[in-house]
């Protein structure tokens, strides 16, 4: 069967550090895939490229039968490949809806036309998007939809996240790439976080998901399988189970005997 | 901010402002002693410091908030009632249509810095192309003056398309330089173009409309106008419309695109967005305001020359901007009328003006980093509510 995302041989050098060395990964449609490895083993740099922040030094991404490659962010983002960061990059002096519909960027009239002079298409334009904000933010957190005109820098940690996964999910990715959800969060809050993914997930069907995660009990619960990252190989791919028992896996997050 | 506590339309904080500042400018431009006006100022002070103390300035910039529309056309006519006053007073009356332009051209600047976050140190130098080119229109050909004015907008669009290509190609700091080498280039262009009067500068015609010039009283009956009245009008349109265009640009998509890009053009990539054409497309907004401003100011003045549009001319214009509070269209015209009207009236000052900005902008960054007026969060239509 045809991958929704197929990666071989990639390869990204910061000078002399090979952060990632001829990966091969293969994604099938509608699974969750979790991205495990010990610090500085390319997980980060993984999403980096495929979503066109650092050029790849070589090999070949296709993202739905299409080289995306050497594409920029802004063409992989319409291509249907969303992202969260591992340290929050929500605009934390805009409100809430203001940082959803940043991520809605590419449904929205662009034109400057548009925007100035046609103010009562443009408020058309608004209401649908704020309609489709709130029930995207209703499903992680009801209470947030009466703030969804304030500022997100008086939000606590876990609503900065729901927020930026709505900000990720507004435009209905194919792929949704998660870097560390549960960082600065706790163990409750994580697995609350994890729930609405879900359910988000079970809303419409057609979303895969690569997560990138240190709470083992996190990738334990969600994830199909695992691909276990070292020093930019892939050493171990499979349920996480099978993953986590692996030789190599253990060696690489405990050191060798 | 609680639901509850918002008051539904508390108009009269900014009606209150609004009369009282009306009253205080007329007071402030009228008087002649020295003394007088010293304690004026004073008491301006003292009235802002009041305000600030007991916070009451959130009060005013959330009843200027929920109630643009009314205060707006309030606004317009303090305006009409102080031109009306000072009629016959070429001073006093050149003095508010500077006020006037200035708000213009810091409007557009205001786009630059407060939504594009390009730190513009250039603003006068764009002023001054659009000054050039009523200059240059108005002496060498007879196109009509309505067009002069679009041409200086152009032109300084233009010319800002020069000035953009490098500043993409940098960040912070070093944009900011980019933008300071151009306005120091600028002002020797001038000098060494003879074309253009070299350093003595050139006469700019007085705006004519068909068989309308602005360069005469205006006699209506037994009332006689100062001829500054005439530019008075066309600035004040031109005003509010440069100030519904940043309203109307601001709550709109492009508003939060350049809000986007500006906090983190990483992530706002990461989101489909093209940092490079919203960023050239702000700047050549902001420059066609500064541009049509300037071009209208050099009419007024009557001469342009290079000493008028040097590096200090474009701190100005920012410290109007840091004063005002960087993005709020009401902060900047408050902050213009502030940092125009009172180093001309203080004539004691003389050349120790710039000492007074300085003073200005460094206690507003101690005490009040946000400008006197911050910005609030956008609200993309008023009146709507969920």
């Amino acid at each position: 069967m045809s991958g929704l995302l197929e990666v071989r041989g990639l390869t990204k050098r910061f000078g002399g550090v090979v952060a990632i060395d001829g990966l091969d990964v293969a994604i099938t449609p509608n699974e969750i895939v979790g991205l495990i490895g010990p610090n500085g083993s390319g997980k980060t740099t993984f999403f980096n490229v495929i979503t066109g922040l650092h050029a790849a030094d070589a090999g070949r991404v296709t993202f739905a039968d299409v080289d995306i490659t050497s594409a920029t962010a802004r063409t992989i983002y319409r291509a249907g490949i969303s992202r969260t960061f591992q340290h929050s990059r929500l605009s934390l002096p805009l409100s809430l809806f203001d940082n959803i519909m940043i991520g809605n960027h590419t449904r929205l009239n662009q034109g400057l036309w548009f925007n100035l002079m046609r103010r009562a298409a443009l408020r058309r334009e608004f209401e649908d998007g704020y309609r489709a904000a709130r029930a995207l933010v209703e499903v992680f957190e009801p209470a947030l939809v009466a703030r969804m005109f304030e500022p997100v820098a008086g939000l606590p940690m876990i609503d900065r996240r729901r927020i930026e996964i709505c900000r990720a999910l507004i435009s209905a990715p194919s792929l949704l790439l998660l870097d560390e959800p549960s960082a600065g969060m706790t163990h409750e809050e994580t697995t609350e976080l994890m729930d609405d993914i879900l359910l988000v997930r079970d809303r419409h069907k057609d979303l895969t998901i690569i997560i990138i995660e240190h709470e083992m009990g996190v990738i334990e619960r969600i994830t199909n399988r695992c691909i276990v990252l070292n020093f930019g190989r892939k050493i171990a791919e499979g349920p996480y189970r099978e993953v986590a028992s692996a030789r190599e896996v253990q060696e690489a997050y405990l050191g060798a005997a | 901010m609680a639901g509850k506590s918002k008051s539904p339309a508390a108009l009269w904080p900014g009606l209150a402002a609004l009369a009282a500042a009306t009253v205080y400018l007329i007071a402030l431009l009228a008087a002649e002693r020295q003394a007088l006006i010293i304690s004026l100022i004073g008491v301006g002070v003292a009235a802002v410091t009041f305000v600030a103390w007991f916070r009451l300035f959130d009060a005013l910039s959330h009843s200027f908030v929920e109630n643009e529309d009314p205060l707006g056309a309030c606004a317009i006519l303090a305006v009409v009632a102080i031109a009306a006053y000072f009629r016959d007073d070429h001073f006093a009356m050149l003095l508010i249509v500077t006020v006037l332009l200035y708000s213009v051209a810091t409007l557009g600047l205001n786009i630059h810095f407060g939504y594009a976050g390009v730190l513009n140190f250039a603003g006068a130098s764009f002023f001054g192309v659009g000054a050039y080119t009523s200059a240059v229109l108005g002496t060498y050909t007879a196109v009509p003056h309505l067009i002069v004015l679009a041409a200086g907008g152009v032109a300084a669009a233009l010319v800002g398309l020069l000035l953009i290509l490098p500043v993409l190609r940098t960040r912070g700091h070093y944009a900011a330089v980019v933008t300071i080498a151009f306005a120091l280039l600028f002002k020797t262009f001038l000098e060494v173009n003879d074309v253009l009067g070299g350093p003595q500068g050139m006469q700019v015609k007085g705006m004519k409309l068909l068989n309308w010039s602005f360069n005469d009283n205006v006699e209506i009956g037994p009332i006689s106008l100062s001829f500054y009245m005439n530019y008075f009008v066309v600035s004040l349109a031109l005003l509010i419309a440069a100030f519904i265009l940043v309203r109307r640009l601001e709550r709109s998509w492009i508003g939060l695109n350049l809000d986007a890009l500006r906090l983190d053009n990483v992530a706002a990539s990461c989101f489909g967005l093209d940092v490079a054409r919203w960023k050239i497309t702000a700047f050549l907004i902001g420059n066609v305001l500064i541009g049509v401003a300037g071009a209208l100011y050099g009419m007024v003045g009557g001469f342009v020359a290079p000493n008028n549009y040097t590096f200090a001319d474009s701190l100005v214009f920012v410290s109007i901007l840091l004063l005002g509070g960087i993005g709020n269209p009401w902060g900047v015209v408050v902050a213009t009328i502030i940092v125009v009207i009172i180093p001309e009236k203080l004539q004691t000052l003389q050349e120790y003006r710039f000492l007074l900005y300085a003073l200005m902008v460094t206690a507003i960054l101690l005490f009040r980093p946000q400008g006197l007026m911050p910005r609030p969060v956008r609200r993309y239509f008023p009146e709507w509510r969920p």
